[in-house]
């Protein structure tokens, strides 16, 4: 009764946009699909939506071949990262829509747009154009025509993208709250977003997506603490995990001329070259650290990110204060080598401070 | 200079509007006159410097028989000729251009630009050149000096205009918003008709302006494909010129082939104010 992918591959030009994906979607679960703009989420989405043939693989749902049914009959619903809904036609109109289409009862459509108008919070706005709304009330619009249907597969392909900081942050709340109470059981949400934060924060399944390849699957606590390999540790992290070319040996870790006591989960690692992996938030100001040159600094609400460097590498730095700093000025920082991932030179991931690793 | 700025702007439309708006005022004053007004001497406003008549006017509802100029056959024929044309180029071109801004079609170097192209080329060339063939196909099938075979050429002449202003409309028309109508249940057709349609009205008005306006005002073709069956208003007017028609008949007569095309003007004006649809697609 699951929604399974196997092996989908589409190549509508010279590069892939979905390579060899294969999934299995079960009722009832959220799965959010991580990845940078043009990695493929769009159109996985749509390959599941049934806008897209792939060229290769199949598509089955409760035991029926998917690709063959199209689209109209699917009865899924999206919500895309721009806002649409049909401009010709008021809120409620735009909601009953696809109820209309599917020729139900007019006392279980009004029933079912009522319903889907409180989830949103959007009683009252019944009969308002959509052109006089903002962008978060479209969305919402949209998000509530696709509840309203009832539709065994929800896909939401970066609703949230579109929108200003803090009408994201308050959708974000609310889809959380919409995503635990307003849906069945029955249904399976799949929800695309470039925003590891939202990953977290929805703590669904995760599939991380990159140039159209699965490169980890995993609840999203695990992809937080063992990404498996340097690309998802960078996709899965804003900013991005600091990568640091070094050694380790008996005695200690080196990078850039600095020396580190080895942390105890490092403690029976083979003594060779690795790719060492820091997240931004790790690292710390701290007078008897280690010098780096400020290359850039950006105060972004509660936070200060440095960009720093020091030989050949270049690391970002998170300040959870404030602080004013000039461009070549030089400051120490310390690195919790208690906090280290290890990948090795061919990026896969040896050892994490959450004790995972990749064989 | 913001001074000098604003008097050379008000100059300009002052001097624009005079030189639009005179000839018209001119044919207006003109056409109810009598002879008298017209030969003594020089006299624009009426009852000042001349006593009005409805003569000008009369004439023109009047059989040539009685001394009318015969203008209310070419007129019927003209909206006929114009009305269908017009419509069946609307539809097919919206159809055409539909097809072309959502679906990719190949056949050998052919792609979907050139197609569009195709349609624009035909605009493109002068009409003298079209004439010959026009003259010859019209002449094979047996429609020249026919309302039917005005019609066929005016289609021609008017659905890449039709499919140049749509192809353009539907670009901007986001592809999501056809996806959203499958996703929601719409077949193919029905998306096209219950949503992308209605959605492109302010378009399908201005393709309709630009037909009607192109195919009322055309004197060339309808010049060389008739001669004796079938006459077209502005071939009849310009006609007149070149008779004894006296100036208030031939002025009346102008003035009642520009009528249609002021009211077309001030609807859609009205129509097109309304709001344009590129803000609500965003």
């Amino acid at each position: 009764m699951n929604l399974i992918g196997e092996k989908i591959s589409y190549k509508p030009d010279e590069q892939f946009h979905l390579n060899d994906v294969s999934f299995n979607f079960k009722k009832g679960n959220l799965y959010t699909i991580l990845g940078r703009t043009l990695s493929g989420k769009t159109t996985l989405l749509k390959t599941i939506a049934g806008l897209l043939n792939p060229d290769q693989g199949s598509i089955s749902f409760e035991e029926k071949d998917f690709i063959k049914i199209p689209v109209w009959e699917r009865n899924v619903a999206m919500v895309y990262q721009q806002f649409i809904n049909y401009p010709h036609l008021n809120v409620y109109e735009n909601i009953t829509f696809p109820l209309e289409q599917r020729k139900l009862s007019p006392e279980q459509i009004k029933k079912d747009v009522d319903e889907a108008l409180k989830t949103v919070g959007l009683v009252g706005f019944e009969n308002r154009k959509i052109q006089e709304l903002s962008g978060g009330q479209q969305q919402r619009v949209a998000l509530a025509r696709s509840l309203a249907k009832k539709a065994k597969i929800l896909l939401l392909d970066e609703p949230l993208v579109n929108l200003d900081y803090k009408l994201r942050e308050q959708l974000r709340e609310e889809f959380k709250r919409i995503f635990s109470e307003g849906l069945s059981q029955d249904t399976i949400l799949i929800y695309s977003t470039t925003d590891p934060q939202e990953v977290m924060e929805l703590n669904g399944e995760v599939i991380v997506l990159d140039e159209g390849r699965v490169l980890q699957k995993g609840p999203a606590k695990e992809i937080f603490e063992n990404p498996s390999n340097l690309k998802v540790a960078e996709i899965s992290n804003d900013p991005p995990m600091n990568v640091l070319k070094g050694s380790k040996n008996s005695k200690n870790l080196n990078f850039e001329n600095i020396s580190l006591e080895i942390p105890n989960h490092f403690k029976n690692l083979d003594d060779k070259d690795y790719n060492f992996g820091i997240r931004a938030s790790e690292i710390k100001l701290d007078e008897n650290g280690e010098e780096f040159e400020i290359e850039l600094a950006e105060i972004s609400g509660s936070e200060t990110l440095l960009h720093l460097k020091r030989g050949n590498s270049k690391i970002i730095a998170l300040i959870e204060e404030v602080m004013n700093f000039k461009i070549h000025e030089k400051v120490k920082i310390n690195f919790n080598a208690n906090k280290f991932y290890a990948f090795g030179e061919d990026e896969k991931l040896v050892s994490s401070p959450y004790g995972g690793t990749n064989g | 200079m913001s001074k000098l700025y604003t008097f050379l702007k008000y100059f300009f439309i002052t001097f624009w509007t005079v030189f639009v708006v005179a000839p018209f005022l001119w044919a207006v004053s003109t056409s109810f006159k009598d002879f008298q007004s017209v030969n003594s001497k020089v006299t624009y406003i009426p009852w000042l410097d001349f006593e009005p008549t409805l003569e000008g006017w009369r004439v023109l509802i009047k059989s040539p028989a009685k001394g009318g100029v015969d203008i209310v056959e070419p007129y019927f024929n003209s909206i006929f000729v114009t009305c269908t044309a017009s419509l069946i180029s609307i539809v097919l071109g919206t159809l055409a251009a539909y097809a072309l801004s959502r679906f990719t079609f190949k056949a050998g170097f052919v792609r979907n630009n050139d197609i569009t192209f195709f349609f624009i080329s035909q605009r493109i060339m002068p009409p003298i050149v079209l004439s010959i063939p026009f003259f010859i196909f019209l002449s094979t099938i047996g429609l020249l000096d026919s309302l039917l075979g005005l019609v066929v050429v005016y289609i021609v002449l008017l659905m890449p205009i039709a499919v140049w202003i749509m192809v353009d409309f539907f670009n901007r028309v986001p592809k999501e918003l056809d996806e959203t109508a499958l996703i929601d249940g719409c077949n193919p057709y029905q998306a096209f008709y219950k949503v992308v349609l209605p959605n492109s009205i302010p378009g399908l008005i201005v393709a309709g302006m630009f037909c009607i306006i192109f195919g009322w005002i055309d004197f060339f073709f309808a010049f060389i494909l008739t001669f004796t069956e079938v006459q077209l208003l502005p071939v009849k007017v310009v006609a007149l010129n070149s008779s004894i028609t006296p100036w208030w008949s031939l002025s009346a007569s102008a003035l009642v082939s520009v009528a249609p095309l002021i009211i077309v003007a001030f609807i859609v004006e009205r129509y097109l104010s309304k709001g344009n649809l590129s803000g609500a697609l965003k």
